[in-house]
């Protein structure tokens, strides 16, 4: 084979991979959600009532399993509002870009999304360096952000256009120390992914332990890329807490379960509700067994009373998503999700003004959503409570209420 | 001292992996003087191939095994028949963005093929650890350490007992003096390939049950390897077993004396140590060409 | 003399036409990059698009600084977004904790980048090939952890916010076109100093040793000092270059510093051409746009890049600029 078959055959491999992403093109990137009809990048002025949300999601790169869901779950919510009628006969376009991560990137898909893409408001980014590499933009644009990051540094101190959904770390932590102090546990091992999630669960744990006469008696941390943490449960074992706790997300928390198990690690472990998903169950296994975290009432839809005023708006998504997509839900979509349901209750009546936008926003109060009951305020911009969460046990592969 | 012990199996386990990500790349360093930055790739690749045969469509362990391996080794062949002879002038430091271009592409496809999410697969057998002086060894890691053990063996075989393995040895001493004695060069280069392919997509498979596999998990494997080569002296291969050791069991140590939180700082620290003190690794590696 | 003649064949086929004076060729170069950067500022309405070629100038300036040290002094490093990190942390903690202006900080910021690499340089440079990779890969490893575990000052993984924009009196530098001069108005510096650099003394010192260090310090060259200068030079480009990252974006976290960034950046120099200096510009420019384009392609973005990558240098070993001089020379001699 000479050198010309070889350049023949990378050009046909070139080929191979930009064939797809063309056929693709329409549903690439930007996503539009958008009646058939209407053409994609050019709103002709035939169409003035188009609504433009942006979305910014890791959809590729290290924390795909949050941007993927979240990217689905707002591109069916687009889907769900346009084909109700649209808000206030106006239909919802849906313009999404991919960060990778990468808090460079997001920056420059928010600007693009603030001024050539003309969008009312911003739903994402999936993480907390995303999210806070973006706040001086959308500040500076006046353009309401719907965060879907777990940091609290987000809305704490509250700015006026930033919004989050997804539950604050210190509520989670709070429902594991209310929890452990009824179980009578006083002293905990920590064990923490040493990313912004890591970070931020790592800081409540530490801060909220004394308020509920728990001590901190081992503290360790592991990478998300570790193929091994059984040397930091090994050192946390020695110091004999009543309880450890791990705080990540993604498929790491799972090694950490396998090992537990191996190291037949004689107290209850307890971890955080980044391993909210049938995944987690799946990738652990048995280890995966007596494991307590507190989550979003999205996994244990089938087992809340019929009282609970969530049990019907997940039973929705929950059904929605499976059939769509063919693949279980997870909390994280569902961030995306609530940020459009919150969206479509602000927007009638504001005409694309996003300053009043964020004021409606900021005044939505008892929005049911997926996770958790949204009660906005001045002073409150993730708007949840402690009840948005409840302590649950793998138990058989599934979840049951741990009271 | 039970902590010792489990401490030290834990290293063991990952420095064995790591080892054998470092034998890929030691080998292909001295056969060809070049280092394959999508070697962590062929990892990843080897434990998806694993994972889909095996868990998933039910093909017995060693078949799988055999065809994981053997996939990945067509890989590497291909690889350096596309993208390695190809070049029009094979400058090292060019050909390393080739291998880091490859590592992209091969992540890419992976993704598609795989998709996103992370997959898990089951130990190889089910034995319950196994328990010495109060610390638990995993069946798996016994299984990883005979694998590793096995493969360095029958690495020093061929190097030393076949006539390829020695035609191979020479064109690492010398590329040109091995042609002049009518050693087929370009060959053992593709050959060189295809073995160092093989030994990264066998870390993959002996990883595969106690990691989550999926896409992305191949850069910071290949990074530890690449360590860990570097560490025992590249194009060395008892330089690389003991590199990947070396390596391994300082990270478990350094979680259990130092800080979990610093333990790949301790890692990179001993290695520059190393590199500060004895610059050619703990044996000794091949002269280094200039880029 | 393959460096040397790579060198001296690049010096002939510049970009001006013909046999012009070199100074006034110079000048007329100069001339036509400032007046093309200052049209695009003028002229450019979108602040996506005027951001956009903010990162492209400041990868540029990265890229130039690490173009000296692996082009010219042939030290490759693996970890050169340690020092640009440095230069952003350095200054963003001082101003975030400490509440200094950021035109304070950024001399402690370049100092402390150019301090570290002349500690870290000493004993590294004396590394050669494949271990100097893994020398200077070691210390952007290590670098990173500091960034994500020293949390009290540096913010941790999740970053640090709040740092303040640069102003000068009522004038923001960190946004638009003002922000979009002042990195570009760098590069140019930054480009006119290299230039001079390269064609100094020490310019010559360098190719020597790219070329061998042994014929070079056997004629007298004071090898170890010419490395480690340029060395110093490079972290402290990639410092300012950090610094004003740091303050246009107003936030900072390490992921922005890792390993991967400083791949990104010997890709950007090989791509472009190692030892040309117009060679950083190209690369710089092409990675950054690069995936920009790539977004139609969604999900294959990964292999296009990667295939990018191959091909370019499966069939422009020399980076692309110098090739594509060598196409506008054929074609002019046709």
């Amino acid at each position: 084979m000479g050198k010309k078959g070889i350049i023949l055959i990378m050009a046909a491999l070139l080929a191979l991979a930009i064939m797809p992403g063309c056929g693709e093109e329409k549903k690439a990137e930007p996503v539009v959600e958008a009646p058939k009809a209407a053409p994609v990048a050019k709103a002709e002025p035939a169409a003035p009532q188009m609504i433009k949300i942006g979305g910014i999601f890791s959809i590729t790169g290290g924390a795909s399993y949050l941007g993927d869901p979240e990217k689905k779950s707002m591109e069916m919510a687009v889907s769900e509002i346009n084909a109700a009628g649209g808000i206030e006969g106006g239909m919802v376009e849906a313009v999404i870009y991919d960060d990778e991560g990468d808090p460079s990137k997001a920056v420059l898909h928010a600007k693009r999304l603030i001024e050539r893409d003309n969008v009312v408001a911003i739903v994402g980014p999936s993480l907390t360096p995303t999210s806070m590499a973006i706040i001086p933009d959308v500040e500076r644009a006046q353009i309401p952000l719907i965060s879907c990051a777990a940091g609290n540094g987000i809305v704490i101190p509250v700015k006026p256009f930033v919004f989050k959904t997804a539950q604050s770390d210190i509520h989670a932590v709070e429902s594991i120390y209310i929890y452990m102090q009824e179980k009578g546990i006083k002293s905990v091992g920590l064990l923490c992914v040493d990313d912004g999630f890591g970070q931020s669960g790592h800081e409540q744990l530490v801060k909220q332990a004394a308020n509920f006469e728990i001590s901190v008696i081992a503290d360790e941390s592991f990478s998300a890329s570790d193929t091994d943490m059984t040397a930091q449960l090994t050192k946390i074992r020695a110091q004999r807490p009543d309880a450890v706790i791990c705080w990540g997300v993604g498929p790491s928390p799972a090694v950490v379960a396998r090992n537990a198990k191996q190291l037949q690690l004689p107290m209850p472990l307890f971890m955080s509700h980044g391993v909210a998903s049938k995944k987690f169950i799946e990738l652990a296994g048995e280890a995966a067994e007596d494991i307590l975290f507190p989550t979003g009432k999205i996994l244990v839809t089938g087992l809340l009373s019929d009282e609970d005023p969530q049990k019907a708006v997940l039973q929705n998504y929950t059904e929605k998503y499976q059939a769509r997509f063919n693949e279980p839900v997870s909390g994280f979509g569902g961030y995306a999700w609530d940020a459009m349901e919150l969206l479509a209750r602000a927007l009638p009546g504001t005409g694309g003004d996003k300053a009043k936008l964020r004021d409606n926003l900021e005044n939505l109060s008892n929005v049911v959503a997926v996770s958790g009951t949204f009660n906005f305020s001045d002073e409150d911009h993730n708007g949840l409570g402690a009840d948005a969460f409840i302590m649950v046990r793998i138990k058989n592969g599934a979840w049951e209420l741990a009271q | 001292m039970p902590e010792f012990y489990q401490y030290l199996f834990s290293g063991l386990t990952n420095g064995a992996i790591y080892a054998i990500i470092a034998l890929g790349f030691s080998m292909l360093f001295a056969a060809t003087d070049l280092i394959n930055f999508a070697q962590g790739e062929f990892v990843m690749i080897g434990a998806l191939i694993l994972v889909t045969l095996w868990p998933v469509m039910g093909l017995p362990l060693p078949l799988a095994f055999v065809l994981a391996v053997l996939a990945t080794g067509i890989l590497g062949i291909v690889f350096e028949r596309l993208a390695i002879r190809t070049v029009k002038k094979p400058d090292p430091i060019v050909l390393v963005i080739i291998t880091v271009g490859a590592g992209i592409f091969l992540r890419g496809v992976a993704m598609i093929i795989w998709g996103k999410t992370a997959k898990g697969a089951p130990p190889f057998s089910k034995m319950p650890p196994l328990e010495i002086g109060g610390a638990y060894l995993l069946a798996q890691s016994v299984w990883i350490l005979c694998i590793v053990l096995v493969t360095v063996l029958a690495m020093h075989f061929f190097y030393s007992r076949t006539l390829t393995g020695k035609a191979m040895s020479a064109c690492a001493i010398n590329k040109r003096a091995a042609s002049l004695l009518g050693i087929a060069t370009q060959k053992m280069t593709l050959l060189a390939f295809a073995v160092s392919a093989a030994l990264g997509g066998m870390a993959g498979v002996i990883i595969a049950p106690i990691t989550m596999n999926e896409y992305e998990m191949g850069a910071i494997l290949g990074l530890k390897g690449f360590c860990a080569a570097m560490l025992g002296g590249l194009g060395n291969s008892w330089g690389a077993v003991v590199g990947g050791f070396a390596l391994g069991i300082a990270e478990a140590m350094a979680v259990g004396y130092v800080s979990s939180s610093m333990k790949d700082a301790v890692a990179f620290l001993l290695l520059l140590l190393i590199l500060y003190v004895r610059p050619t690794g703990i044996l000794g590696g091949k002269a280094i060409a200039r880029f | 003399m393959r460096a040397f003649n790579k060198y001296a064949t690049n010096r002939q086929q510049g970009l001006a036409p013909g046999n012009m004076k070199p100074i006034l060729r110079n000048i007329l170069v100069y001339g036509i990059f400032i007046g093309a950067v200052a049209a695009y500022g003028l002229l450019e309405k979108s602040t996506y698009y005027l951001q956009l070629a903010t990162f492209v100038g400041l990868n540029t300036l990265l890229a130039v600084g690490l173009n000296m040290l692996m082009g010219y002094a042939g030290q490759i490093s693996l970890g050169h977004a340690a020092f640009y990190g440095l230069g952003a942390y350095v200054s963003g903690m001082l101003t975030v904790h400490l509440g200094w202006s950021p035109w304070i900080t950024l001399p402690c910021a370049l100092f402390a980048a150019g301090a570290v690499a002349y500690i870290v340089g000493l004993p590294t440079l004396r590394l050669t090939g494949y271990y100097l990779a893994m020398g200077t890969l070691g210390f952007g490893m290590i670098v990173n952890i500091l960034f994500r575990e020293f949390r009290k000052f540096t913010g941790g993984p999740s970053g640090l916010p709040g740092l303040p924009e640069l102003t000068i009196g009522s004038i923001n530098l960190s946004h638009g076109a003002n922000a979009l001069f002042l990195v570009w108005g760098c590069v140019i510096v930054a480009f006119f100093i290299c230039e001079r650099i390269v064609n100094s003394r020490m310019g010559r010192a360098l190719r020597a040793i790219h070329y061998s260090e042994r014929a070079a310090a056997a004629v007298g060259v004071n090898t170890a000092s010419a490395k480690l200068a340029i060395f110093v030079f490079a972290a402290v480009l990639a410092a300012l270059a950090g610094f004003l990252y740091a303050h246009m974006i107003t936030f900072i976290s390490p992921s922005t510093f890792n390993f991967l960034a400083s791949v990104k950046l010997v890709a950007m120099v090989v791509i472009g051409g190692m030892a040309s200096i117009w060679g950083s510009l190209l690369g710089a420019s092409l990675l950054t746009l690069l995936p920009d384009f790539l977004h139609i392609f969604a999900e294959y973005e990964m292999i296009v890049y990667g295939l990018i990558l191959m091909l370019v240098m499966i069939f422009f070993p020399e980076g692309l600029f110098r090739n594509l001089v060598k196409l506008y020379e054929r074609a002019k001699n046709r």
